[in-house]
């Protein structure tokens, strides 16, 4: 039995026009991982998608999935495997229903046996209510879900979503954060790109970053984020300040009248910084993280990949 | 056989039925899904066929037809009946695959079936099957509107009706997935029905036998597919035909076969829908 959901060796593609989308990459996400695999556009993550999920002919490499090899036991990879796609990909006029109930039926499970499944993942997703709608009537948040209940119905164990909170709103995307911590917490391996960094940051325990092709970071995002040097902190004030002041070795900008930022070096405590702030008199109301972390190091690797 | 070699066999035995319970649920489930599109848009794919062939038979059948008199010893919209089922039942048969199988890959919801575990005969066999459905349920139409202008029509060879009526079905069903993995656009789902399908139909004999062209009319007729099915067709209805039964069923079946592998083979290389 493997220990991974996930195992991609050397693999590549390159397209009949002959761009090369990916130069041999080698992944493996743990079973029971959150795992998100980020890049620009372009960088090759829907092409790798696309392959495992078996939409997409690769030129040479292998791919495994739960140990089941896809040249060898597709048919059984597949079924273990859920993908939600970047694009809409179901039938516009079809209702939420007949879509849902079909898509069960393509993975051998008969009307009868979906409908109590079908009924749970509806309400999950609060798509229940609309089930006799056709989905050209949905709003683009709602679709995002319906294209969620469709990959989820049979219960697979390893889902991959390409993008699935992209163009939707805020509060909808912490629901949809939340219903993927649920089943991931439920033994379902999730493995995620996004092009919101804090999405990942959020989610993900391990992470990869693909670009031009290659796999330029692959580790945990613990271990990512503390590569970084320089940790930055924002403090929301008691009482307006005109100009940031001025602390040796502690950097700062203010925002606002009310809103600190401090760049504090890995090596420093961050206790000497309150013990300045105190000494000029600056009260701190509170205090949280910039949540922008993850991003700082993303343009870093992909420039430096670049160079 | 031992117990551990028992218990191995009806394991594997187990397996093997669940495995073609589960291809038998998702040929089902794609089959009802394509019966559903055609039926959700009778107005569509169901009125049409109904309404022209009235107007074929109102004109060709009761004005026209008395003034050209007997054809092969049948009156004329007797002798028409069989050659417009088979017009209705190609074009419909054709069109349904066609337009379905394009649609899928514009809408990309392709994706679904190509994500999931189903083998690639039963994709291809679950479009055949709402093909042959729409096909089939359109032949019926026109033989009852049919009725409606020669009330006291009887079919000669009803076994022989029902085969070349499936068979055509298929076959043309075939011809009409393939030409929607290789359409990139709609234009491309049309231009076969409209510049090669129609013409060779109606030159197949749906409204004439071949006996009364000049010679070199007949010779080049006779390299008309669509001439076989025709007459294959009006030979179980009414009992005559322009060409051997034997061999026409015999290309059909041919062609069935070669067309099914040329699909296979395109589905497995993944022309058309996958990148």
């Amino acid at each position: 039995m493997t220990e991974f959901a996930l195992e991609i060796n050397n693999l590549q593609k390159v397209y009949d026009n002959n761009v090369v989308a990916l130069k041999g990459i080698d992944l493996k996400v743990k079973k029971g991982d959150f795992y998100a695999l980020l890049g620009p556009n372009g960088a090759g993550k829907s092409s790798t998608i696309g392959i495992i999920g078996s939409l997409v002919t690769k030129s040479d490499g292998t791919v495994s999935v739960f140990g089941n090899d896809i040249d060898k036991d597709l048919n059984k990879a597949k079924s273990l495997l859920g993908v939600v796609s970047q694009e809409i990909n179901f039938s516009q006029f079809e209702k939420v229903l007949d879509i849902v109930v079909t898509q069960a039926g393509f993975y051998g499970i008969p009307k009868s046996i979906a409908m109590p499944k079908v009924k749970s993942i509806l309400k999950r997703l609060s798509l229940w209510d609309k089930r006799n709608f056709q989905a050209r009537t949905l709003s683009g948040g709602y679709k995002r879900r319906l294209m969620i209940a469709k990959a989820i119905i049979h219960e697979p164990k390893l889902l991959i979503l390409d993008e699935p909170t992209a163009g939707v709103d805020i509060e909808l995307r912490r629901e949809m954060w939340s219903f993927l911590k649920e089943i991931n917490k439920n033994g379902t391996t999730i493995i995620l790109t996004t092009h919101y960094l804090e999405e990942a940051e959020q989610l993900c325990r391990n992470i990869g970053i693909i670009d031009q092709g290659s796999i330029v970071a692959n580790t945990s995002m613990k271990d990512l984020l503390g590569t970084l040097n320089v940790q930055g902190f924002v403090f929301d004030l008691h009482q307006p300040l005109e100009k940031a002041p001025i602390i040796e070795g502690f950097p700062l900008k203010l925002e606002d009248p009310l809103t600190l930022v401090a760049a504090v070096n890995k090596d420093r405590s961050i206790n000497a910084l309150f013990s300045e702030l105190t000494k000029l008199n600056i009260k701190i109301k509170s205090m949280r993280n910039e949540s922008n972390r993850l991003e700082e190091l993303f343009i870093e690797m992909v420039n430096s990949n670049e160079k | 056989m031992n117990q551990i070699d028992l218990r191995s066999y009806l394991l594997r035995w187990s397996i093997l039925m669940k495995n073609n319970f589960s291809v038998a649920v998702s040929l089902w489930t794609l089959t009802v899904k394509e019966v559903r599109r055609f039926l959700r848009i009778w107005v569509q794919t169901l009125v049409p066929p109904a309404v022209t062939m009235s107007l074929y038979f109102v004109i060709f059948g009761s004005l026209i037809g008395p003034r050209i008199g007997s054809m092969d010893g049948f009156d004329y919209i007797q002798y028409m009946i069989p050659g417009l089922i088979m017009l209705s039942v190609i074009t419909n048969s054709y069109n349904n695959v066609v337009s379905s199988f394009y649609s899928v890959k514009f809408q990309k919801s392709i994706e679904e079936l190509l994500i999931s575990p189903m083998p690639n005969w039963t994709i291809l066999l679950g479009f055949v099957l709402g093909g042959v459905c729409r096909g089939v349920l359109i032949g019926i139409i026109v033989f009852g509107v049919s009725l409606l202008f020669y009330p006291d029509f009887t079919v000669a060879n009803p076994l022989l009706t029902v085969i070349v009526l499936f068979l055509t079905s298929i076959l043309f069903s075939l011809m009409g997935f393939i030409n929607a993995v290789f359409a990139d656009s709609f234009d491309d789902i049309s231009i076969i029905p409209t510049f090669i399908l129609t013409p060779l139909i109606y030159l197949g004999g749906v409204f004439y036998s071949i006996n009364i062209l000049p010679e070199t009319w007949r010779s080049i007729s006779m390299a008309n597919p669509m001439l076989y099915v025709v007459n294959t067709f009006r030979e179980g209805m009414l009992g005559v035909s322009d060409v051997s039964i034997s061999f026409s069923l015999g290309m059909i079946i041919v062609f069935i076969l070669i067309l099914t592998s040329s699909c296979l083979y395109l589905l497995n290389k993944g022309t058309g829908i996958r990148q």
